[in-house]
């Protein structure tokens, strides 16, 4: 009965990673979007990046008006991003307004003016290119170009009526003073108000965690709350979405051997494809050794990748020749892929953007990241937290299996942070524990969860040798190893706790 | 005295405009003596002017010559500053009659 035809607020995908997904399509065609952060928060990269992609992915080109820094600084400072200004401006892709504070004297103000002529530039160099994007950054710094502040602020708003005119999709940045207060400084927010997003750069645990939010889509749909990016070199801001994940992934009973016979025996024949198995263990319990094996006995189709956090390549290789694994030829067969870097030298975000990047390009159909507790440590706990959701479904969707390890922070029993974050996402967890057995260290193994599939119950002691790892009897006197306060008992409680059952039969 | 190079930078014929056409012509005529040039641009008729010269605001007057070069925005209906922009009156001038006048 009733018929809205242009009720519809129609959008242009940006081609910002991630950032169509969150926006659920883009930013609302031919309406001004209010970009606002503190000083830092990626504003103009956000900006440029807008143009950028509208550039290389859908031959849309873009006038960038800026305010602030002058086009010389802006073409200098993004080629390091790998966008070629220069080249975009002499194929007429490209084209700047600058209304820069130039050098000299601040103007002389006589009288009442308007931003008259600034609109008629904007205009012309929309015309002359036939832009379909506008980016103006940013608004602050008009405001300490002129002194009437009333009439900038009604010019300003004439500016955007005027955009929208024009059919373009605009992007204005502002400045804002806190991370979580006013939207932003000089209430500029009052005249673009349609649309406003929000860009954070919060010091949290002396960490900088960047998120982006979406904070209002007047008449159209997008997603709630912050998100976390981070800025790349030949890709500016990419955002992770976390919403992207879906609970899709395919489950397939084909299963792959850990590597171990044994362990395969205890898993009920090996690990599934498409699934997750957590490995857990004090420091020197053998986890590093479980991967080893994991990676090296590879079928001929297998193609593995190792991302290794605590270890270098040399350390790596040398302890799997050590258990006689030659990782060298498989490297040379192309089956195998060794990733050593240290946690810190860039944030979680990068690191899962570029894990998946390899990922993508390397096509292994096992992969395994040494240890998960060693990136742990240059994260927040909610960084992490958004990192192992990320890592773990993209994984889950690529048809792999993966084998993560999480080091315990005690020696004896104990969980770690890491396990009680991810416990619920991974499909199994095995666990690798030291038991002191009259005065003595021994080690031992148990698969303590496994989805869709029986396995062993028991805990079992394991040996390390030169060829590897061995797995072997079942500790049968001893309870309260996973407590970390193992208690023996004699054979013939055992046998009478045995017989206890079978009498109720 | 030498003579001035001025351009005047408006958009269309607003009221706006017009005010600092007229304001602009009375002072050149108190002030100057003949001893100018007046040029007066439409920025919607010469947007690339307005590009290249980085006018912000109209209308702009322009002290192109004699140099320093100055920009005066405004419909120039404050005298004083439109002196004070033209350097046609010095800076302690106008400092010592304001503090007359409180």
């Amino acid at each position: 009965m009733f018929n809205f035809p242009n009720s519809y607020v129609e959008k242009l995908p940006t081609g910002i990673p991630g950032f169509d997904h969150i926006s659920k399509g883009g930013l609302p065609k031919n309406r001004t979007t209010l970009v606002s952060g503190t000083s830092g928060s990626a504003k103009t990269v956000f900006a440029v990046q807008f143009l950028a992609a509208g550039i290389i992915q859908s031959e849309e080109s873009g006038v960038f008006v800026t305010f602030e820094e002058s086009p010389a600084d802006i073409r200098k400072n993004f080629l390091s991003l790998g966008f070629d200004i220069a080249q975009w401006e002499a194929e007429g892709r490209w084209l700047f307004v600058d209304a820069s504070p130039q050098i000299g004297d601040s103007p002389f103000e006589s009288g009442s003016y308007d931003l008259g002529a600034l609109l008629a530039r904007i205009e012309y160099a929309i015309r002359k290119i036939q832009a379909k994007r506008v980016s103006i950054d940013s608004l602050g710094a008009i405001f300490n170009q002129l002194s009437h502040r009333a009439t900038i602020r009604r010019e300003l708003h004439r500016i955007a009526n005027a955009l929208k005119k024009l059919g373009v999709t605009a992007v204005m940045t502002a400045e804002r003073t806190q991370e979580y207060g006013n939207i932003a400084r000089f209430d500029v927010e009052e005249f673009v108000a349609d649309n406003v997003i929000i860009l954070r750069n919060v010091l949290d645990e002396e960490k900088r965690r960047r998120t982006i939010e979406i904070l209002k889509f007047r008449g159209t749909d997008h997603q709630k709350g912050e998100f976390p990016f981070t800025i790349i070199p030949n890709e500016g801001v990419v955002i992770i979405p976390l919403s992207a994940i879906e609970l899709k992934q395919k489950s397939s009973d084909y299963r792959v051997s850990s590597g171990n016979a044994n362990l395969d025996k205890m898993c009920g024949g090996g690990f599934f494809r498409d699934s997750i198995v957590l490995v857990s263990g004090a420091t020197g319990t053998g986890k590093t050794l479980m991967v080893t094996e994991f990676m090296s006995k590879l079928s001929t189709n297998d193609k593995c990748l190792l991302f290794a956090f605590e270890e270098s390549r040399e350390q790596l290789f040398r302890n799997a020749r050590g258990w006689g694994m030659n990782f060298e030829k498989l490297e040379q067969d192309g089956r195998l892929k060794v990733v050593c870097e240290y946690p810190e030298v860039m944030g979680l975000e990068d690191h899962l953007i570029k894990i998946k990047e390899i990922i993508s390009e390397f096509k292994p159909n096992r992969v395994a990241v040494d240890s998960l507790s060693a990136l742990e440590r240059v994260s927040t706990t909610k960084g992490f937290r958004e990192f192992v959701i990320g890592l773990t479904s993209f994984i889950k969707h690529q048809e792999i299996v993966g084998l993560f390890t999480s080091t315990t922070p005690t020696l004896m029993g104990g969980t770690s942070v890491t396990e009680t974050h991810i416990s619920t996402l991974t499909d199994s967890i095995i666990l690798l524990r030291y038991v002191e057995v009259y005065g003595e260290i021994k080690r031992c193994i148990t698969v303590l969860k496994m989805r869709g599939s029986m396995h062993d119950k028991e805990i079992r002691e394991f040996t390390i040798d030169n060829t590897g790892m061995h797995i072997g009897k079942p500790f049968r006197n001893i309870t309260g190893i996973l407590s970390g306060k193992p208690i023996f008992i004699q054979q013939k409680e055992i046998e009478r706790l045995g017989s206890m059952f079978e009498d109720q039969k | 005295m030498s003579k001035y190079l001025l351009k005047l930078y408006v958009t269309g014929r607003t009221p706006r405009s017009e005010r600092a056409i007229s304001n602009l012509k009375r002072i050149c005529e108190e002030e100057l003596q003949g001893q100018y040039e007046m040029v007066i641009i439409d920025v919607l008729e010469r947007p690339q002017l307005a590009e290249e010269e980085k006018i912000l605001a109209t209308p702009t007057l322009i002290k192109q010559l004699p140099p320093p070069l100055r920009r005066i925005i405004g419909d120039l209906s404050d005298t004083e500053k439109v002196l004070l922009g033209l350097d046609i009156l010095p800076f302690g001038k106008v400092k010592t009659s304001k503090e007359g006048e409180v």
